[in-house]
């Protein structure tokens, strides 16, 4: 058990290690948010309603969040895929280390990464004129939200990066781009047509991000959904129900690579 | 000490087609075995199960004394494995990939720091040590993998073609280190499909076609037993070449482009005195006549009917 510690943080390192030495991957990482944040902040912001009334910025920062928390499921597959296809995953699975290190180190180094992701983020989004109001308590419960939710979509990472090879990995930007925006992250679900709405309400990430307006105290709050009255409840459901479903695929798929 | 890999009536099969069917190995401590063969022949197959990291469908082997199946995590002390792929990582130091190994073999922090660098000096990194391994050249990154794969001291080296892709400078480095280490004690199983690399380290060599051995023992062993001596002739000019071809007999090999007959003789000296009255008979006058032992890919190609390098494509 204590090696299972030492061998996830030794794993752990190596991947901050990266973090730290390419910055330029980091950067690129946080640069679509940052433009998305002007752009749709300050370009479209003027044009934009919130349904129910408010500032604009105040309801985007919170989908923001959500967001780069939902791409992060593509990093985790493609940091999976390229061990397994450069046979990195082959020596450790050939070494006496703990199989736990391998999966616990790449959540370790994933939750650090997108803290370090939402921070930036949040502090350009104080810069022009997000807030929260419900105290640092509240705040700091709606950034748990978001990490939970980047722990359950380690797992879905985990998983599919098993799958498939890296150049898939890539690719699957195209997918979660329309799965972030089928959501309440850009524009509140009730102002599309019925049956995306439909989607963008029970979408998983619409509960977080919902839950985080709320416990921020932003605008954007509520609808005649159930899922959208439960978001809080959601949030941490959600998430549950994908550590649930994904942490024994992931493990069997691990174990399966021995077929 | 007896066998550091042994290994009886290995089969497995991915999905309809038997990768292992029936292939034993005995490979004595402190010695280096080659697994010679074309691309899927199941030279990696047998490597990977060995190394823990497949499941077997059937038979049983046992590797640094314990079974690759029922004690894989006591195997996984005792052996090392260094693939195809190079598993370097680009973005940290040599140094810092080693102490990461070493970690991950569960030395401290510390030993950890120590064994890599004794490492380091060993594999003649020292220099380069506190480098990122991106600016490494290839010759440099093999070491690098190698040095950790070192770590433990493994009883048992799995090397899965080790200088595919390198020039021939980086390759001779290669055996160089792989010498070392054997002396050192290490047993080394080593999969590869270039000849020259079996013949130049191998003490043993197995011969895998379709999942099982299709012959094996030392390369002269093999050498001799297989091809016998060959003997070549070379002419001026092509008309000559099947009147060389019907003196040498029914099994000549003609080459048209270097002007070169050969063919297996069992009688050397004999032999040599033979075609040399005859093809003078004939008014042939040969540029070279020369006895010569069979490559090892005239050797494969016996033993398989293929050559290797026609499947390698």
């Amino acid at each position: 058990m204590r090696y299972a510690a030492i061998d996830s943080w030794v794993v752990a390192k190596r991947d901050l290690i990266h973090w730290v030495r390419e910055p330029v991957r980091v950067f690129a990482n946080l640069a679509y948010p940052i433009i998305s944040v002007l752009i749709f902040g300050l370009v479209f912001g003027s044009a934009m309603n919130v349904f129910g009334g408010g500032d604009y910025i105040e309801f985007l920062l919170p989908g923001m969040f959500g967001q780069t928390i939902a791409f992060g499921v593509g990093t985790t597959m493609m940091m999976v895929s390229m061990d397994a296809d450069r046979g990195v995953t082959d020596r450790f699975r050939a070494s006496p280390m703990s199989q736990t290190g391998v999966v616990a180190g790449r959540s370790i180094a994933d939750l650090v990464n997108s803290s370090l992701e939402l921070l930036v983020l949040a502090l350009c989004g104080l810069v022009i004129g997000w807030s929260f109001r419900d105290g640092l308590l509240n705040a700091l419960v709606a950034f748990a939200l978001f990490l939970w939710l980047r722990f359950a979509l380690v797992w879905i990472g985990i998983y599919l990066g098993l799958l498939v090879k890296p150049e898939a990995a890539q690719a699957s930007w195209m997918f979660l781009f329309p799965l972030t925006m089928f959501a309440n992250t850009f524009v509140s679900p009730e102002l599309m047509p019925g049956w995306l709405r439909v989607v963008a309400e029970w979408n998983p990430l619409s509960s977080t991000v919902a839950a985080a307006r709320e416990l921020f105290g932003n605008p954007g709050v509520g609808g005649d959904s159930w899922a959208a009255q439960n978001s809080l409840l959601l949030a941490v459901l959600w998430p549950a129900v994908f550590v649930a479903i994904f942490w024994p695929l992931s493990v069997l798929k691990y174990r399966n690579l021995s077929r | 000490m007896g066998h550091a890999v042994l290994a009886e009536g290995l089969r497995k099969r991915f999905d309809k087609k038997w990768a292992l069917d029936g292939f034993d190995l005995a490979v004595p401590a402190g010695t280096v075995c080659g697994l010679l063969g074309p691309n899927g022949a199941g030279k990696t197959t047998a490597v990977r199960i060995l190394a823990t990291l497949l499941r077997l469908d059937g038979g049983r082997a046992e590797v640094a004394g314990h079974d690759v199946v029922r004690e894989a995590p006591a195997v996984r002390r005792q052996v090392a494995l260094n693939g195809q792929q190079s598993t370097v990582d680009d973005v940290l130091t040599g140094r810092e990939n080693l102490v990461m190994w070493g970690r991950l073999y569960h030395l401290s922090k510390r030993q950890a720091g120590e064994r890599a660098d004794e490492l380091l000096e060993q594999f003649g990194l020292t220099d380069a040590a506190d480098k990122r391994a991106k600016h490494y050249s290839g010759g440099m990154r093999r070491r690098l993998d190698l040095a950790s794969s070192f770590i433990m001291r493994p009883s048992v080296l799995f090397l899965d073609e080790p200088t595919t892709g390198l020039d021939p400078r980086n390759r001779g480095e290669v055996w160089r280190e792989v010498k070392r280490v054997v002396a050192e004690g290490t047993t080394v199983l080593l999969t590869t499909q270039y000849l020259d690399e079996a013949d130049q380290l191998a003490d043993q060599i197995v011969v895998m076609d379709t999942g099982r051995v299709a012959a094996q023992g030392t390369p002269e062993g093999l050498k001799s037993k297989l091809g016998g001596d060959r003997i070549e002739v070379v002419v001026r000019n092509a008309d000559e070449l099947p009147v060389v071809a019907d003196v040498l007999g029914p099994d000549a090999e003609v080459d048209p482009d270097t002007f070169r007959v050969s063919a297996a003789v069992a009688d050397r000296v004999a032999a040599l005195t033979r075609v040399t009255s005859a093809l003078a008979a004939k008014g042939v006058e040969a540029e070279d006549i020369a006895l010569r032992r069979p490559t090892l890919d005239e050797v494969f190609l016996a033993i398989t009917g293929h050559k290797a390098s026609e499947v390698q494509a």
